[in-house]
């Protein structure tokens, strides 16, 4: 399974979860795990998608989510989960 | 699986602590370009560098936004040209002919660096290696992106003091070929002892003649993210100081082994090592001199800088080797004086010195490296610097190099600023006693007693 983390950092605001989902169900991105905290005011997502059956490449997801982040207000970045689990796992 | 803590953590080295990947640098053999003929052999190394490296930038990108980390430089080396040209070319001329040839491709595949414009004297030189290495002013003062090296010693073979001398003379002229440049040649001219076939960062990168036919190498860099580290330990004893040098180090080299297998998979070329250097630049918080001063100093250069960096080294080194399989390259905590924010901080205090720089190198993982010194600086003293630093790295078994830079008509206390990564740096006074008689004596130095050991 190709899995993608997502992370969302930003002021809280209304609806941000409910169109990062929308985008991604729109685009077969199935999700696998949510974590969410609001530290000060500040709104911190961290999503474990799956993009197997993705309908586009990753670099216009990145975009895409990038552009979306920007209309809400936040910063939406979009990574291959490898990179985290090589630094933090043996 | 991963959870947020983490995901954060890594997220914060490289947008807040400057984690980055240095250099992707793809090795290529040149050794099936050798022909007799100069034209023919210009037109074979452009075609096979340009095939083989034309994806390279944009493989970089593509796994650069994949992952979500920077990769500076996209870099190439070849096999040193001095074997590759010595069939060809008869004049130094010929030689500085191949360094526009590997100009004109570096521009074309976009890489900001080529290395390889090189010769490995270190017990004696052929005509090809003398030609190459008195056309390096003249090849260095013609392009823009070529980067050369010499290796004139090394611990099974002893120092070529004819070729140090030759060397004290050619970088000089390089200065002087580059004058309107602040003398910026001599930053793209390093030699060395025990030069490492595979290094993959400049000026020093070549393809060694042991190595495949193309090879990736990648170069880790991190020194924000060790500093940021130290920071939550400030008053710890050392085992703790060494426990989180380690754990960052390795944190930082398996992002290095990641990108190095994912640019190995996606252009079809073997993965050759990663090397785990600390490698300062210019930027604030980018700094191996604020390492050394948040393990405990005022200053880099300060009384205990030296034990400061041999620490630091060697727990880099074992921190890295659990990372990666393949570690080489140099491998450890580079101390550029220009290109460290931290160290040029130091310098203008009074608190770093050429001599103290000389003791660091003993420790550290390469040498002197990106030092101003006056323009009217004498070839021989030069030469003598060179030596030194050639004699600690035959004499402890270690890779040292020495990239100095005579800027011509600037003397101590002016700046040179050479830009981007190279940085500035102030002009450092140099030891103003003669050497003469010593480098001219001709000759070389021979092996050191330990390095019998066969």
């Amino acid at each position: 399974m190709k899995k993608t983390i997502i992370t969302v950092v930003g002021k809280d605001t209304v609806g941000i979860i409910a169109k990062v989902c929308t985008y991604l169900a729109d685009n077969g991105i199935n999700i696998l795990d949510i974590s969410q905290t609001i530290v000060q005011g500040y709104f911190n997502m961290m999503m474990i998608v799956d993009t197997n059956n993705m309908n586009k490449q990753f670099g216009d997801m990145a975009d895409e989510l990038a552009a979306l982040g920007e209309a809400i207000g936040v910063v939406i970045k979009c990574q291959k989960e490898e990179i985290f689990d090589k630094m933090h796992r043996i | 699986m991963i959870n947020l803590y983490e995901v954060t953590e890594t997220n914060k080295m490289i947008e807040k602590e400057n984690l980055d990947v240095r250099t992707i640098t793809l090795g290529i053999s040149l050794l099936d370009c050798i022909d007799s003929d100069l034209q023919k052999l210009n037109d074979k190394i452009y075609a096979k560098i340009y095939e083989a490296a034309k994806d390279l930038v944009k493989t970089g990108e593509i796994i650069s936004r994949e992952f979500g980390i920077p990769i500076v430089n996209k870099r190439i080396s070849v096999t040193p040209i001095a074997l590759i040209g010595g069939a060809a070319c008869k004049t130094v001329e010929d030689f500085a002919s191949i360094a526009k040839t590997l100009d004109k491709v570096a521009h074309e595949v976009g890489v900001n660096f080529i290395g390889g414009y090189s010769a490995l004297v270190s017990k004696g030189m052929t005509a090809a290696d003398e030609l190459l290495i008195r056309s390096i002013p003249l090849a260095l003062s013609t392009t823009e992106r070529v980067c050369s090296s010499v290796n004139l010693g090394s611990t099974k073979t002893g120092i070529n003091m004819d070729a140090v001398k030759l060397m004290g003379e050619m970088i000089i002229q390089t200065a002087e070929y580059t004058k309107e440049d602040d003398s910026l040649g001599c930053a793209k001219l390093v030699v060395f002892c025990n030069a490492p076939d595979d290094n993959p960062f400049m000026a020093g990168a070549f393809h060694g003649v042991t190595e495949a036919d193309k090879i990736i190498n990648v170069g880790v860099s991190g020194p924000g993210v060790v500093k940021t580290a130290l920071e939550k330990v400030r008053g710890e004893n050392f085992e703790v100081l060494c426990e989180t040098i380690k754990k960052t180090a390795f944190k930082v080299t398996r992002v290095g082994q990641l990108v190095a297998q994912e640019a190995s998979k996606m252009l079809n070329v073997p993965f050759g090592i990663v090397d785990l250097s600390l490698a300062p630049t210019p930027a604030i918080g980018d700094s191996v001199a604020d390492i050394l001063c948040e393990i405990g100093l005022e200053y880099a250069g300060a009384p205990g800088t030296t034990a400061a960096l041999a620490l630091l080294n060697d727990q880099v080194k074992k921190g890295g080797v659990m990372a990666s399989s393949y570690v080489g390259g140099l491998s450890g905590a580079f101390i550029p004086v220009s290109e460290d924010q931290g160290m040029i901080d130091a310098v203008v205090a009074g608190a770093l010195t050429l001599e103290k720089l000389e003791a660091m190198t003993c420790v550290c993982s390469v040498g002197l490296d990106m030092i101003a010194i006056p323009g009217d600086t004498k070839a021989t003293t030069i030469s003598g610097i060179i030596a030194d630093e050639m004699a600690i790295g035959m004499v402890n078994q270690k890779t040292t190099a020495v990239r100095i830079i005579p800027v011509i008509g600037k003397g101590v206390g002016e700046t040179v600023e050479f830009g981007g990564l190279l940085g500035y740096a102030p002009i450092m006074p140099v030891n103003p006693f003669s050497c003469d008689a010593f480098v001219n004596r001709g000759g070389r130095i021979p092996a050191p007693i330990h390095s019998f050991k066969n």
